[in-house]
């Protein structure tokens, strides 16, 4: 999502590199920073999309004018009280927003089963707003899925929630051990049906592509991580006192002075002996 | 017999004694069972204790505490395991107005035996909400035990004191010590063991006394080690273990001795633990003390950036940094 917006992928990596908590202009790209908290950022985009029903820009006379929210998580995330707080208020209030919901039947090392024994997509109809299940590995369909429920929204139609049926090939992080809870059987199925492998031969079976154009996509891709990489590692390091930046949009005296305190400290170390403490 | 272990696995060894004495404990929390939890504490505990007392619950911190406390209407003894420190919110009303508060509105005949195991702190380099001291927040509301541990021994015994408990605690477990090793003696009784709600002094000095919890136990101690082998000041050091209800004597006593005190915590210096320790001490030792009390702690923002850390918590240069200036006075 964030490379459909625009956003440099380096931003991102910032974040996971330890530099900083979200590195882009969320109004640059119409693309919010990442939530870590689960699911909490369904209710920010349900509250976004119910100011943009405020402002009229929901079945207006001129379809291009008019807006969505669509956002994004996992299916452990639909455990949480937040994610069925966002459900309840856009429907009550017909927000345009489009509920993606991500299901790679893990969340950590925790099968679907432990967070619900219906397919997902069924919640919304309790809810009251239509849901729709989409084979996440299918490109094409998954786009066409969500365009349709965008429109449905900017048409003033309310919410909807789409879900994507997947599979988390990898492990959900370097602290995790997915061989204490699924079998590499599993895992070897779902190769078969990756997304990327599937949109090739579709699009070689299609006669739209060929090999040189696909050469050059690999040759791009391989140029873009070096590229990444390069830039991930020469990130400059980020100041000492940056840590008091931005807390307050008009800043606050006490943290003036405790910058203030602080830098003091640091310059204190500036004749110590290399090495060691004082 | 002493067992050498890592602070990790002497809270594992902790709940298993615990859930073999009482068949009532159980354990829930967020892939604590087959992954063992994302630091491995509950490793091994469901393949032993079944998946009807290690219990791998849906993604919702508030639906973990508020069945912690039916389970425990129920009878039963739940530990819950919150992933991590920035993820107990979500169960906030559930800790500070349903589990705090039900002995009081019963008038006593409800008790909620419910510990909650919270990995707290920073320093391992992690995104944000993956590294903050609450501690304050709970220790601010009465009905609720707070309660750190700092070493491998602590732990093992004080998780199993805090399952024991009739009070619901809340257990602050040093995440960047899981993996320090020290002596554990598995076999020493809840009861005979050092009690839960007792501060202790861990390094005797005469100089400035420096209480600190958790985490900064370490840092408080390597400081007392570095200013003596530099023949500088005397430290005397206090973990304070119980952040709710305070233990004071042993602070009284020593501050009455050295005259002076700096507390260190990770959290924000601002109505932090420090604070309270500081306007107790300045009520009950005002004249005994040669200088303000000081505190070396972490600033008034939020938990900044993995890359800029080291510059936010309080460490060893630090906490000199507040003894010399303690010792200016
Ligand atoms: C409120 C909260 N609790 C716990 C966590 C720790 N955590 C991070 S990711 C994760 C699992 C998420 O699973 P899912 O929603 O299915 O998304 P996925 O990562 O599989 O895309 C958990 C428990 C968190 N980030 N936020």
């Amino acid at each position: 999502m964030a490379w459909c917006r625009g956003v440099d992928p380096v931003r991102i990596l910032g974040t996971f590199r330890g530099n900083d908590q979200g590195g882009w202009d969320p109004a640059d790209h119409n693309f919010q920073l990442y939530t870590i908290v689960i699911g909490a950022q369904t209710l920010h985009a349900t509250g976004y999309a119910m100011g943009i029903a405020k402002d009229g820009r929901v079945g207006g006379d001129d379809p291009a004018k008019d807006e969505a929210a669509i956002v994004y998580f996992g299916d452990g995330a639909t455990s949480q009280g937040d994610v069925n707080e966002a459900f309840i208020w856009s429907s009550v209030f017909t927000a345009p927003v489009v509920f993606f919901c991500q299901n790679n039947q893990y969340a950590i090392s925790e099968p679907l089963e432990r967070q619900t024994r219906v397919p997902l997509y069924q919640r919304a109809s309790g809810f009251g707003f239509p849901g729709v299940r989409v084979d996440g590995n299918d490109v094409l369909a998954t786009y066409a899925v969500t365009q349709d429920a965008l429109n449905k929204a900017r048409g003033g139609e309310g919410p909807s929630l789409i879900e994507a049926y997947t599979y988390r090939m990898g492990a959900h992080t370097t602290n995790d051990d997915p061989t204490k809870y699924r079998i590499a059987s599993e895992v070897e199925s779902w190769k078969l049906k990756d997304p990327i492998a599937r949109m090739k031969s579709f699009l070689i079976r299609q006669q739209v592509a060929d090999n040189d154009y696909f050469d050059s996509v690999k040759a791009d891709a391989d140029a873009l991580a070096a590229k990444l990489r390069a830039d991930c590692l020469s990130m400059p390091e980020p100041a000492p006192d940056s840590i008091f930046d931005h807390v307050y949009p008009h800043g606050s005296p006490e943290l003036d002075a405790q910058r203030a305190t602080f830098t003091r400290y640091l310059d204190s170390f500036a004749d110590a002996p290399a090495g060691g403490h004082r | 017999m002493t067992r050498t272990m890592t602070l990790g696995k002497a809270i594992n060894a902790g709940l298993r004694t615990a859930m073999e004495d009482d068949p009532k404990v159980i354990l829930m929390g967020e892939d604590i069972g087959r992954l063992g939890g994302v630091f491995r504490v509950t490793d091994g505990l469901q393949k032993d204790f079944g998946e009807d007392r290690v219990i791998d619950t849906p993604l919702a911190e508030s639906g973990i505490i508020g069945t912690a406390i039916g389970l425990a209407l129920r009878g039963y003894r739940p530990v819950c395991e919150i992933q991590f420190d920035g993820f107990v919110y979500p169960a906030y009303d559930q800790i500070v107005s349903q589990l705090a508060k039900m002995h009081y509105r019963s008038a006593g005949r409800l008790t909620l035996p419910v510990t909650i195991r919270l990995p707290f702190g920073g320093g391992i380099g992690a995104v944000e909400h993956h590294s903050e001291s609450p501690e304050a927040y709970f220790a601010h509301t009465a009905g609720l035990k707070v309660v750190a541990c700092s070493s491998p021994a602590e732990a093992n015994v004080m998780i199993r004191q805090a399952i024991a408990s009739d009070d619901p605690v809340i257990f602050l477990e040093p995440k960047r010590r899981y993996h320090e090793k020290g002596e554990v003696d598995p076999e020493i009784s809840v009861e005979g063991a050092f009690p839960l709600h007792a501060s202790r002094v861990l390094r005797e000095g005469t100089d400035c006394t420096v209480v600190a919890y958790g985490p900064m136990v370490r840092v408080a101690m390597d400081a007392a080690a570095a200013a003596a082998s530099e023949s500088g000041p005397s430290l005397e050091v206090i973990d304070l273990r119980s952040l709710s209800p305070l233990d004071m004597d042993p602070i009284f006593t020593s501050v009455r001795k050295t005259g002076r005190m700096v507390v260190v915590h990770e959290a924000p210096g601002t109505l932090g633990l420090g604070s309270e320790l500081a306007a107790r001490v300045q009520e009950e030792c005002f004249y005994s003390l040669e200088a303000p009390v000081l505190r070396a702690t972490g600033f008034d923002t939020p938990y900044p950036p993995a890359r800029v850390e080291e510059h936010y918590l309080p460490d060893l240069d630090r906490v000199l940094d507040a003894v010399d200036r303690c010792l200016a006075h």
